[in-house]
């Protein structure tokens, strides 16, 4: 067997594993082993790839090649061990980025080696659109990370003229890889790198914290079809695979999470959702001046006590208070007195869809006590006590009732058809999309205002006394 | 050599297919780390990385190829271990310690334990 041979084969048992990867993800019991096959795939990838002649004839780049792996692993591993559960979401923002970079990276380096006037043009092409796209990727991410991490504003940035700028950006940018195209000056593709990076940055800046995380999945496609265009540069269909996969899959999964939240991808990536504040419904109805009912923790903790069915709806402001252990505490001391608990997760609940069963998992909830929405709406009608924890948006019946609402046609947890309702909020502010909750000034609605770890807390006293 | 480019854009359009095809089962509550996993996977990018800074010449393609190597191998290695610690925490009632006062969910084929299939 030549060496050629072998290259393609040991590639092909490593895209085995990656679609292995992919697939073990259709079953929780499955993932890790399916996880673990796309990561022995991928090393056995790399350690193969020592072996080409073209990467370890000259030690002097050997050399460098180890220090730089060593430098890469040195860094991510304890990233990647101590974030926090909660930060995941700006982890793989990072990780996704750095991906982008790398492949905008051997694209131009494999533009400065091209020997110019003698390639096909479309070798050129997919350079171009290597550089543009993984550029596009990187400064997107690293503004992702930065809004996630609260290193600047959550809101939409927005600005006079903001469409028609990054229209002309946009257009500019194309201009520029179509004069790359036909001169093939470096310097040319310089300014497209340039003219990329700020694209990545202004593209992202209008979208809303709340919507990042589709942004993201967004974003990791693009990274997966700039890897996929190195590996046309490169002739490695290992490359071409694995980038196509992580593309595909990648535009599939921004669908799945922008349908979940009832909205259009164009309108989630243009329409600086959630910069406007509103003080009503939607409905012109002014909620202004109304009354709420506030609950002591001991009341709660006695309606909650002598419930046969409790739902817990977990939020963002769950994760924010770090209270999933303290939600699972609470659940306990509830299922011991024998009263049914189950969780509905709404699938944007926490900040990307499946976060928040990944931070109940972490606290040690069973998957199977997870409900998700329609499995847990099914059920809503014969639970006597609802617990909304630090979530608004997603049991808004807004969503249902008022077609002037920003979130009109969103799926909801239908909260509102449990016989009661206990809302664990800091405040009567508004949630991400800054839109007031009815539901609040319900008749069977409770309020329990705090920290959501705190409160817990306090209501698990109360259900042990009761 | 190489497969000429017919032969690569065959590969790319089944690839698409195949991603496309692989990912429309995932439940949601495992979107968050299959956005992570396939993350990780993308960071092949490594092995591209590895074969431009194998053959740099000159100083200029060399950081390039440096740099390249370094962001490559934080996205793999990253993505991997992350996702790995996501997946780590999804055990079902089952794999828990026993715990008083069960509630009589049913038991369907998904609670399975994850430690038991991964041993």
């Amino acid at each position: 067997m030549s060496r050629g041979t072998a290259t393609d084969l040991v590639y092909l048992i490593a895209i085995v594993g990656f679609i292995l990867a992919l697939k073990g993800l259709s079953s929780p019991k499955r993932a890790r082993i399916g996880n673990l096959a796309g990561a022995v795939g991928m090393l056995i990838a790399v350690g193969w790839t020592f072996s080409l002649p073209e990467v370890h004839s000259d030690t002097h780049n050997l050399v460098l090649m180890l220090i730089a792996m060593v430098i890469g692993a040195a860094i991510a591993v304890p990233a990647a061990r101590l974030v926090k559960m909660t930060a995941m979401p700006q982890m793989v923002a990072i990780f996704n980025g750095v991906g982008g970079g790398a492949a905008a990276l051997v694209s131009i380096t494999e533009f400065i080696g091209l020997p110019h006037g003698t390639v096909a043009i479309y070798k050129i092409a997919e350079v171009l659109f290597g550089v543009l796209v993984g550029s596009v990727s990187f400064a997107g991410s690293a503004v992702a990370f930065a809004k996630l991490q609260e290193l600047m504003t959550g809101r939409p940035v927005t600005y006079p003229g903001q469409q028609a700028i990054n229209a002309v950006v946009g257009a500019g940018v194309l201009a520029l890889a179509a004069a790359t195209l036909a001169t093939s000056s470096s310097t040319l593709l310089l300014l497209l790198l340039l003219a990329s990076l700020v694209l990545g940055v202004i593209f992202v800046l209008p979208i809303g914290g709340a919507d990042v995380p589709v942004l993201i999945s967004l974003l990791n496609s693009f990274t997966g079809l700039a890897v996929a265009a190195s590996g046309f540069t490169l002739d490695s269909n290992l490359l071409i695979v694995a980038g196509t996969l992580v593309g595909a899959s990648g535009i599939l999964l921004t669908r799945m999470m922008s349908q979940a939240m009832g909205r259009s991808l164009p309108n989630i990536l243009f329409s600086a959702f959630g910069s406007v504040v509103t003080a009503s419904g939607g409905d012109g109805q002014s909620v202004e001046g109304r009354s709420v009912r506030t609950g002591t923790s001991d009341d709660v903790g006695v309606l909650l006590a002598y419930a046969r069915k409790v739902a817990i709806v977990p939020g963002y402001g769950l994760a924010v208070a770090q209270a999933q252990h303290t939600a699972r505490e609470l659940a306990d001391s509830l299922a011991e007195r024998g009263v049914e608990v189950f969780y509905a997760i709404h699938p944007v609940a926490g900040r990307m869809p499946g976060h928040m069963n990944v931070l109940l998992a972490e606290a040690n909830v069973p998957y199977d006590q997870l409900k998700e929405m329609d499995e847990a709406n099914a059920e809503m009608s014969t639970v006597d006590v609802a617990l909304v924890v630090g979530a608004n948006d997603v049991v808004n019946p807004a969503a249902k009732s008022s077609p002037g609402s920003p979130i009109y046609g969103m799926p909801i947890i239908n909260v509102d058809q449990a016989a009661n309702v206990v809302f664990l909020k800091r405040s009567m502010r508004p949630g991400f999309a800054g839109i007031d909750n009815e539901l609040l000034y319900d008749p069977k609605t409770t309020m329990l205002f705090g920290d959501a770890k705190e409160s817990l807390a306090k209501l698990i006293t109360a259900v042990v006394a009761a | 050599m190489g497969p000429g480019i017919m032969g690569l854009v065959t590969v790319f359009v089944l690839a698409a297919f195949v991603g496309y095809e692989v990912v429309s089962k995932v439940p949601s509550i495992l979107h968050t780390p299959l956005m992570s996993g396939s993350n990780a996977i993308h960071g092949i990018i490594l092995v591209g990385s590895m074969i431009i800074l194998g053959g740099a010449h000159g100083a200029t393609q060399e950081s390039l190829g440096f740099l390249a190597v370094v962001l490559a191998t934080l996205n793999v290695v990253g993505g991997f271990v992350v996702t790995d610690r996501m997946l780590e925490m999804f055990k079902s009632r089952q794999a828990d310690r026993s715990r008083a006062g069960r509630s009589p969910a049913p038991a369907n084929g998904a609670s399975a334990t994850a430690k038991g299939a991964a041993s």
